[in-house]
């Protein structure tokens, strides 16, 4: 049985806007930020393989799920629920 | 207090208790004074670490010139140091950044090298190593991956927080080389268990992220991801308001990377008050505000205020 989860804001980044037609939100839907990609996969396709390496969030890719680092939550298997939102950015250096 | 220099004095800075920022009596906020440092930032620490590791190492010579890439502090703690050993300073700065940050740097003498705005620090990094590259001569210090930039919080500010604070149960501080938090955080690691280590990261504008592909990102060399427990990216607008707060609750003037930072440390402080636990949670005021007066940034809309620091290196 489908079960249906609520599409949720995804904020994309300007170097991978190519993928949705330039915009810089889209939504997809998932349980877990895994689902989510794969959902945000069949709608622009391309999507995965500029987020995941060999099963894994590339290096230099952030991904933050209400402005936290899903790296510290379980990364892939983060879970999704009404009302959050994703940021994706590239890796960059910081004030320093 | 008396000192033989003004090196000397570098550290031993105040831990304020604040009242009305801390959610509960027993969830309690703390600020690291970082400000009272010779050149006013946490960079000093970095700063001369740095340096005397590079003199013992026989890196640093007599009449030598350093480079380095900062969007700032770090360059003017360096040029400061830098004067008073006799060393010249060259820093390579990406060019949207606050005009008092260029004015100081040139004030201890340092020589300033303009990077191009799209792609941020990434960009100056990246003229540095080529600058670098062109003249083996000059020194590069390179704040980002050198160990003694770590060390410096591992021996200095890590210390000085759980002494004044033997209760800690979280530090909070931002990420940019990641230092304050690698060497804080593995100093307080190894000696409080269940110490929460939070990194607080600056969102800047669009223009920073311009890069030309994904893998010409860039994560510091000194970045241990096993070192911190959590990270939040936190943007101008909440990074204003914070500092705002900040101004108007504790008498407090502190500068933009700071707001990020006593953003990250409230939600962690209102978690802890909805789980009904107790916390001692300790964060880094980096800079006073006095460097980013030109921004505007302390008077006016909040929404004014963020179209002002869109597409600056505002932390």
């Amino acid at each position: 049985m489908h079960v249906s989860t609520p599409e949720i804001d995804i904020r994309i980044p300007t170097i991978l806007r190519p993928y949705t037609g330039g915009e810089k939100s889209v939504q997809a839907a998932g349980a877990t930020l895994s689902a989510v990609i794969d959902d945000l996969e069949r709608r622009f396709p391309g999507m995965a393989e500029r987020l995941l390496e060999d099963g894994k969030l590339r290096r230099f890719v952030n991904v933050y799920l209400n402005d936290e680092d899903v790296r510290f939550i379980g990364s892939l298997d983060a879970v999704i629920s009404a009302g959050d939102n994703i940021t994706i950015l590239p890796a960059v250096a910081g004030g320093s | 207090m008396r000192f033989d220099s003004l090196e000397d004095s570098l550290g031993h800075t105040p831990l304020i208790g604040l009242p009305k920022l801390s959610p509960a009596p027993n969830v309690r906020l703390w600020i690291k004074m970082e400000d009272r440092n010779p050149t006013g930032s946490i960079k000093d620490r970095a700063a001369l670490w740095m340096i005397n590791a590079a003199e013992r190492d026989g890196l640093l010579k007599p009449g030598a010139t350093i480079l380095e890439p900062t969007s700032g502090n770090t360059g003017i703690s360096l040029a400061m140091i830098a004067k008073q050993r006799g060393y010249k300073m060259i820093c390579v700065m990406p060019e949207n950044t606050s005009p008092e940050r260029s004015q100081l740097l040139r004030m201890w003498g340092a020589e300033i090298i303009y990077s191009e705005a799209a792609g941020g620090s990434n960009e100056a990094v990246r003229h540095a190593k080529e600058i670098s590259a062109a003249h083996p001569e000059w020194v590069m210090l390179y704040q980002y991956g050198n160990a003694a930039n770590a060390l410096a919080h591992y021996e200095s500010t890590g210390p000085e927080i759980l002494e004044d604070l033997p209760t800690i149960t979280h530090f909070v501080a931002g990420l940019g080389t990641t230092g304050t938090l690698m060497g804080t955080g593995r100093y307080l690691r190894e000696r409080v268990p269940h110490v929460e280590i939070i990194a607080a990261e600056p969102r800047y504008g669009e223009v920073v992220y311009g890069l030309r592909n994904i893998d010409g990102g860039f994560i510091p060399e000194l970045y241990d991801e096993s070192v911190i427990t959590r990270r939040f990216s936190v943007g101008s607008h909440d990074s204003v308001r914070r500092v705002r707060d900040l101004l108007d609750q504790e008498g407090i003037f502190a500068g933009l990377s700071t707001g990020a930072i006593l953003h990250a440390a409230l939600g962690i402080a209102r978690e802890v008050v909805k789980r009904g636990e107790s916390a001692d949670i300790a964060f880094i005021l980096c800079d006073a505000g006095w460097k980013y007066l030109s921004t505007g940034i302390y008077e006016g809309s909040l929404d004014d205020a963020e179209e002002r620091l869109e597409g600056q290196l505002w932390a």
